[in-house]
């Protein structure tokens, strides 16, 4: 009893938070503007590209998973490890990255134009989707990962000594499997890219590349019209849940399914042409995720040096707030592993940040000592934020244990709180460490967070990076960004490896 | 990935009074940049609290927005580093008293008359490039139009960003009804178009594209903290956008005097010779030869272009739909 309501508790905050400052901006705003001609072209953009990259990186996810889940080399933990660092870097830094490898004077074309290629043109959707796989390929890699290490060896060893072939193992233990995970995956990914702003129109190209967030912004920072960026807020909310809404239709609930917890070594795939394949699919995703995180640590290297004591303070207290955000993250996060709680959960990003901002903002001004506040908002729309990302994580694991464990805890009558202590939480450390260090990495990469919380005197880090850029100062805003990476990398191999261990 | 979820927390928590301090406090909005520990923000703390017997606190965050959401409640008794593509808004918000500051020390390019915003520093929009890397700089802003596509050019959008919209304007202001024709003359060239400035001077210092939209002032910097004369602005006869960063007086301030005073030693000699580097532009009142070295040796364009701010706004969506139209094709 106690844990449904806890549930309903944590899901009414959610709802709050979306509806709240929804309201709170329609309410200021005077008007309330219909779409012109160029908000359905951005429509129309936003849609295509974010169909188009969370289709990718599903896709591209699949057999890189599949290959890592059944493959041991040199390097692999660390391999994993690292998929996570393209989707906790700052979005200007991974752009310039990306741009390193990719771009008019790039690696790529440095090579190829040498040997008479035409020149490869990055900016365009091509080099939107790039982008938006390179940050994204890796979240959906780990996700279906998750779920393949899940899967009881016993299975596979049934499998085995049935003698079942790759068709038969595809259809008895994989395909059931993604049908669980894809679906939501794809949403997750689909969401974060309705609201992508900043590097759909640095690749892009320009306003070709046009999206909703863009015309969000263009709204409040330029022409204070309120109730247009609360329009396009909620055409953005309302294709984010209907899209949340298709996907969690579409996933198939796991039937139970229950092993002994243990490792079981894997018969299926060790014939010559899976193995060359699954190498293939290693090598070239991380060479695509890599090099792009090799030029950032390159161009920060001389610039890290030069960093001075005010910016390693804020990456203090960037460090300070992830791990604040992160407990408060998975509080909320571990009631709301149904359905329905991931459904609602969607909306930490499915509503757009600058309406979030000033709905909130118009909320808790009436009240007094909004300094204080000012801290539990961040720590609460930083934990907010990757709520979408820890229920994905979270919830395919929790589901199946309730799947194979529930009816044996109703019927030995285990209280709400030993079933959390004996059952679900010992079975869920995988994918809560994993749940966690991304938590954290996000929080402390987060730059749209912080960027406009710019107390000098509590700066994190990011703002500190962008400071820098904002006054010239490129070579150390490089080395800032190095750093960064290196705390956020830190923070998730930390939390992660709990989970990671023996996978 | 979510840009500015902070509006909020950042509008919240710079609201907060330091309730300790019993001097009287004068509070300054201003933007990030002005604040941050790399530009002039705490230059003018230390200047202006050495005169003033008070405790200056600047409060960072979204100018306009902010003050808008907050209206006559508002903490703020300054607010410093206005544009005037927000002018109009803001005057017409009826948020602002008449400065009271006489005009007759400004150095600007410009006639500038205006009772409520009192400029501090300016520039002009400029494209800047690296003289080691491009070889023919287009000496004219035909030139520029007319130059081979693969002089790659990188700019700011005019929606989301200030030097954007100037740019827009600029090209409004010498082109005027062939502003669209040019613009399509200059799509091949321009490699791509970022959300704001920092972007697209990160892409441009990584070699990324030849020439960027920015300020006739930015080979400043690289002079004087770089000792690097190879960063120049392209000049062009046909003029330059001229762009102004202001400060206006809260009409609802509880320390009239001291704001008062604030606005008078913006306009002093210390405070305009420190701006020079503080912020990396031209001083507004200060005669050309006591400008630091440095900004000295700078080229400056002979001719100002400007539309006064309801000139703008009476072009600016016509404008920015000829740049949109053009770059889509």
């Amino acid at each position: 009893m106690a844990a449904r309501v806890v549930a309903i508790i944590a899901g009414l905050s959610v709802a709050g938070l979306v509806i709240g400052p929804v309201i709170a901006v329609l309410l200021r705003a005077e008007t309330f503007s219909g779409f012109g001609p160029a908000d359905w072209q951005a429509l129309r953009f936003t849609l295509v590209q974010a169909l188009l990259s969370a289709a990718l990186s599903v896709l591209f996810a699949i057999p890189l998973a599949r290959a890592l889940a059944r493959r041991r080399f040199v390097g692999r933990g660390l391999l994993v490890a690292l998929l996570g660092a393209p989707f906790i870097l700052p979005v200007i830094v991974a752009v310039l990255g990306l741009l390193a490898v990719f771009g008019q004077s790039g690696l790529l074309n440095r090579v190829l134009s040498p040997l008479g290629a035409p020149q490869l043109q990055i900016y365009g959707l091509q080099g939107v989707l790039v982008a938006h796989v390179f940050f994204n390929l890796p979240l959906a890699t780990r996700l279906f990962l998750q779920g393949w290490l899940a899967v009881p060896g016993e299975q596979f060893r049934l499998a085995a000594s049935l003698g079942m072939g790759p068709r038969a193992m595809w259809r008895a233990i994989e395909w059931p499997l993604l049908k669980r995970i894809a679906p939501g995956a794809f949403a997750v990914i689909f969401v974060i890219c309705l609201s992508s702003f900043a590097v759909a129109l640095t690749l892009g190209g320009g306003p070709r590349a046009t999206t909703l967030e863009l015309a969000i912004y263009q709204s409040v920072r330029f022409d204070f019209d309120l109730g247009r960026a609360a329009a396009l807020g909620l055409v953005q909310l309302a294709l984010a849940l209907a899209a949340g809404l298709v996907a969690l239709r579409v996933a198939s609930v796991p039937v139970a399914a229950r092993g002994l917890d243990r490792m079981v070594p894997r018969w299926d795939g060790q014939g010559k042409g899976a193995r060359m394949l699954d190498g293939v699919w290693i090598v070239v995703a991380a060479v695509f995720l890599l090099i792009p995180l090799a030029m950032v640590v390159l161009n920060g290297a001389s610039g890290i040096l030069t960093l001075g004591g005010s910016v390693w303070v804020s990456a203090a207290h960037s460090l300070a707030v992830a791990l604040g955000s992160t407990v408060l993250c998975l509080a909320w996060a571990l009631p709301l592993t149904t359905r329905w709680g991931e459904w609602l959960g969607l909306s930490g990003i499915a509503l757009s940040p600058l309406v979030l901002g000033i709905g909130l903002f118009l909320i808790v001004r009436p009240f007094t000592n909004p300094f204080e506040l000012a801290l539990y908002v961040t720590a609460t729309v930083n934990a907010f934020v990757s709520l979408p990302f820890v229920l994905r994580i979270l919830r395919p694991e929790a589901e199946a244990i309730r799947a194979d464990y529930g009816r044996l805890g109703g019927a030995l009558g285990l209280s709400d709180w030993a079933w959390l202590r004996w059952v679900l939480l010992p079975r869920l450390k995988r994918p809560l460490g994993f749940a966690a260090g991304l938590t954290a990495a996000l929080s402390m990469g987060d730059l749209g967070v912080i960027a406009l919380f710019a107390d000098p005197d509590r700066a994190t880090l990011p703002l500190k990076i962008y400071q820098l850029m904002g006054a010239y100062r490129m070579e150390q805003a490089a080395g800032g960004a190095l750093l960064l990476l290196l705390l956020s990398l830190s923070l998730f191999w930390a939390f992660d490896r709990g989970g990671r261990v023996g996978a | 990935m979510k840009p500015a979820l902070a509006f909020a927390a950042g509008l919240i928590a710079n609201t907060s009074l330091a309730l300790a301090d019993e001097k009287p406090v004068l509070t300054v909005y201003a933007g990030d940049y002005i604040v941050s520990e790399w530009g002039p923000g705490p230059r003018i703390e230390e200047m202006f609290e050495a005169q003033c017997d008070c405790d200056l606190q600047f409060k960072p965050g979204d100018l306009l927005p902010r003050i808008l959401l907050e209206g006559a409640q508002t903490n703020a008794d300054i607010v410093f580093g206005l544009n005037t593509d927000v002018t109009k808004k803001a005057r017409e918000s009826g948020l602002f008293a008449p400065h009271g500051q006489n005009l007759s020390a400004l150095t600007l390019p410009i006639d500038w008359q205006d009772e409520i915003f009192l400029p501090f520093n300016y520039g002009h929009t400029a494209f800047v490039y690296d003289e080691t890397r491009v070889e023919e700089v287009p000496e004219s802003f035909d030139a520029l139009l007319d130059a081979p596509d693969d002089l790659k050019i990188v700019i700011q959008d005019p929606r989301a960003s200030v030097s954007g919209l100037a740019l827009v304007l600029w090209v409004k202001a010498v082109y005027g009804d062939e502003a669209e024709a040019a613009w399509e003359k200059l799509a091949p060239k321009i490699l791509t178009v970022t959300k704001g400035w920092s972007e697209s001077y990160g892409l441009f210092t990584d070699g990324e594209a030849d020439m960027v939209l920015s300020y006739t002032t930015s080979p400043a910097y690289h002079i004087i903290a770089e000792e690097d004369r190879t960063k120049k602005a392209a000049i062009f006869p046909e003029g330059h956008y001229f762009m102004v960063e202001l400060s206006a007086k809260v009409a609802g301030t509880d320390v009239p005097e001291l704001a008062d005073q604030f606005l008078e030693f913006q306009l002093s000699e210390d405070f305009q010779t420190m701006i020079a580097t503080g912020n990396w532009s031209f001083p507004a009142a200060l005669p050309q030869e006591k400008w630091p070295e440095g900004f000295k040796e700078l080229a400056l364009p002979e001719k100002a272009l400007f539309y006064t701010e309801d000139e703008a706004a009476a072009l600016r969506a016509e404008a920015v739909e000829e740049w949109r139209r053009a770059l889509s094709r």
